[in-house]
């Protein structure tokens, strides 16, 4: 048989003669060249046992478990939060009832930067990109009816990451659930917030050393929550490509582990709760490939560089979104086909976990019938098209395992350039994500504006778009958060509120784990604000650098 | 020599993503405007004062978090109650059709929403900032 080369150079090349290629980009969406073939020829270099080995063992590039989805689906997790407390709890209900098996709540911006609902650069915002919470007495509201043993629940919470776990965990106690049987995901990854969504609120070095507090009390005290949640989410949709989107996001996870060592912390304790979070955007075969090499990349240097003894520090465990960037304001009905294509691509990379959007994102926060239809997608692919039936089943696609191969080349050569500036804070003060993702971004908007890159309803086939129903933000949120934050600063114990912001004060002065601190302040129904501005005190806040 | 126009860019609110405003001002600066972009975090008033200080024909605000009708009526009353109803403001987002109109009656331009291409913003400037400015001698 005639060599890949070969064929290329001489049938290949003679049949373009007679029947031209089309006038397309034929490379992936991160821009890296795809081939008319792909053969045993482009794989000389892999080796099947230690490169791709069986699921559930080292280097679990097929998958962390032996039996990936015959022994359990990937949990379908999806993200929910708009308005008051009491709105989104309902909707949490609903969402279990349609058969969602783990929660996930997403909290209004005045909460992701640490602000009370009452607090001046909270109006206009409150409720309206997630639900807000200012103070167990929220938690409360928003859990109510939901056994925290039974289910799972993710927060996505970063800078008052361990304010708002406190929270919950409060919230836990006092329906008398044991923390030990309480799991979740508190998401806790302040570096991808410095290099992408932007919502931090004290500089990188106290922020990460919050981040560590977590790593260090949280094996001892919840064993089945995963403090972190790494992500490459947020990178990919500020513009980076898959293999930025997979290096970032691997250097940041380094970086906690660097700084947990530096603590003295035994690496087999923690990193078996470390867990990740992937973009799963439209370039099937790309993104199927980095889900892969993350597994590889990871077991390799847990492993290799940290010397972790256990398996299960070894296995990067992950959490999947489709890419709402992807979805379009036109034709929003066309939306559901990306998002099932997407989907399809995060089983097929076997991520454990996953959340679909909702056709109408690109206009406002989804409707329930939009969620339910998402969430019916996956089920969908779990139950009617036989693809969890096996694991891995690409594996050894030539094709697959080639990109897989070229992801992880890519992400250690970005592994280099962070490394000689000096390591992850260092190249975010350089500016070398934003400078990086922007070009990445600038790039991909050149593409489709200059009509080189297709997408479906917007430079191409365009027509009227239909008008589709929108979800509407209750306009009494505010009133309904002002006067629950009124009742808990009147009747919560003022000395005991008092003497627990003092406590948090002295843990972040000297260097203490604030853990403790911030579950006495949960307890003692402190306000959100008024435990970030004892932290502000302490540690400053971070002003980027304005990079076009 | 007529000058070339002016635009701020500016991202109102506790919101952080901010790719939809650098991919505008680049495009608006690659196609020869002046574009001053205000970083992250603008409170109304502040926005009002940088395209005052600045002197620009056009303001565009970048919200995608939802509270576009608070901000981008902060703005347009701010410029107002300092004289400079002449200032252009337009936008992007996450903004649903049923909140256009009312942004429309605000005097708020154009909303340029997912899957628009930087070339019709671009257009859409050069057209509308002479006609203003023609509008005002």
């Amino acid at each position: 048989m005639k060599d890949k080369q070969r064929w290329l150079r001489e049938d290949y090349a003679e049949a373009k003669e007679r029947f031209a290629e089309r006038d397309a980009l034929f490379e992936t969406l991160s821009g890296i060249p795809v081939d008319p073939i792909y053969t045993a020829d482009d794989l000389t270099s892999l080796d099947e046992a230690t490169d791709l080995g069986y699921p559930g063992a080292y280097p679990y590039t097929r998958g962390v478990q032996p039996s990936m989805y015959r022994g359990k689906l990937w949990t379908m997790r999806m993200f929910a939060g708009f308005g008051t407390a009491e709105q989104t709890n309902e909707r949490f209900h609903r969402l279990l009832e349609a058969g969602q098996t783990g929660l996930s709540t997403a909290f209004d911006l005045p909460t992701l930067m640490g602000y009370d609902s009452d607090h001046a650069f909270a109006r206009g915002e409150v409720g309206k990109c997630g639900v807000a919470v200012s103070s167990l007495a929220d938690m409360e509201v928003l859990f109510d009816g939901i056994d925290p043993e039974a289910i799972t629940t993710s927060m996505t919470i970063n800078s008052p990451a361990n304010a708002i776990w406190a929270m919950y965990l409060a919230m836990a106690k006092k329906k008398g659930a044991d923390l030990g049987k309480v799991g979740g995901t508190i998401q806790n990854d302040i570096l991808k917030e410095f290099i992408a969504q932007k919502e931090f609120i004290f500089p990188p070095e106290p922020s990460v050393k919050l981040v560590v507090d977590t790593f260090e009390w949280g094996p001892a005290n919840v064993p089945r929550w995963n403090f972190i949640s790494v992500s490459g989410y947020h990178i990919r949709e500020a513009g980076s490509t898959a293999a930025q989107e997979l290096a970032f996001t691997l250097a940041d996870g380094i970086h906690y582990v660097r700084k947990a060592l530096e603590r003295g912390l035994d690496i087999d304790e923690f990193a078996p709760r470390i867990s990740f979070f992937f973009n799963v955007h439209n370039d099937f075969f790309e993104e199927i490939a980095k889900f892969r090499a993350a597994r590889r990349i990871w077991a390799r240097q847990m492993r290799e560089e940290f010397g972790a003894q256990q398996p299960r520090s070894w296995m990067l465990r992950t959490h999947a979104q489709t890419a709402g960037v992807s979805l379009t304001a036109q034709q929003p009905l066309v939306n559901v086909a990306r998002v099932a294509i997407q989907a399809l691509a995060g089983v097929l990379g076997g991520t454990n976990s996953l959340h679909t959007d909702a056709y109408d994102e690109a206009l406002a926060l989804p409707t329930e019938d939009a969620a339910t239809l998402a969430l019916r997608t996956q089920q969908v692919i779990a139950y009617e098209t036989g693809v969890a039936n096996t694991s891995d089943p690409l594996a050894g696609s030539y094709y697959l395992e080639s990109l897989t191969n070229e992801m992880e080349r890519q992400a250690l050569a970005y592994f280099e350039q962070i490394d000689a500036l000096g390591g992850v804070e260092k190249a975010i003060d350089a500016g070398f994500f934003a400078r990086e993702i922007g070009d990445a971004s600038w790039r991909q908007q050149r593409e489709i504006d200059e009509g080189r890159r297709w997408v479906v309803g917007v430079n191409a086939f365009q027509q009227e778009n239909p008008e589709v129903p929108i979800q509407l933000v209750d306009p009494e949120v505010s009133r309904v958060q002002e006067e629950r934050l009124q009742r808990v600063r009147r009747e919560r114990d003022p000395e005991r509120a008092e003497a627990a912001l003092e406590g948090l004060r002295r843990a972040a002065k000297e260097g203490a784990n604030t853990m403790p601190a911030f579950l006495e302040c949960a307890l003692a129904y402190c306000t959100l604000g008024e435990q970030m501005d004892v932290l502000r005190e302490v540690y400053g806040v971070y002003q980027e650098p304005v990079l076009i | 020599m007529e000058r070339p126009i002016r635009v701020l860019i500016a991202k109102p609110g506790l919101d952080g993503h901010d790719r939809g405003a650098k991919v505008i001002a680049r495009a608006l600066r690659d196609a020869g405007m002046e574009v001053i972009y205000t970083g992250l975090r603008q409170t109304g008033p502040m926005i009002v004062n940088a395209a005052i200080q600045e002197d620009v024909d056009a303001v565009g605000l970048s919200v995608l978090s939802g509270a576009h009708m608070h901000y981008f009526r902060e703005v347009v009353e701010g410029l107002a109650a300092r004289g400079a109803e002449d200032v252009l403001v337009f936008g992007g987002g996450i903004v649903p059709d049923q909140d256009l109109a009312a942004l429309k009656e605000l005097g708020v331009g154009a909303i340029f929403t997912p899957g628009a291409n930087t070339h019709d913003v671009v257009e859409y400037l050069r057209t509308e900032v002479p006609q203003r400015r023609q509008a005002e001698v």
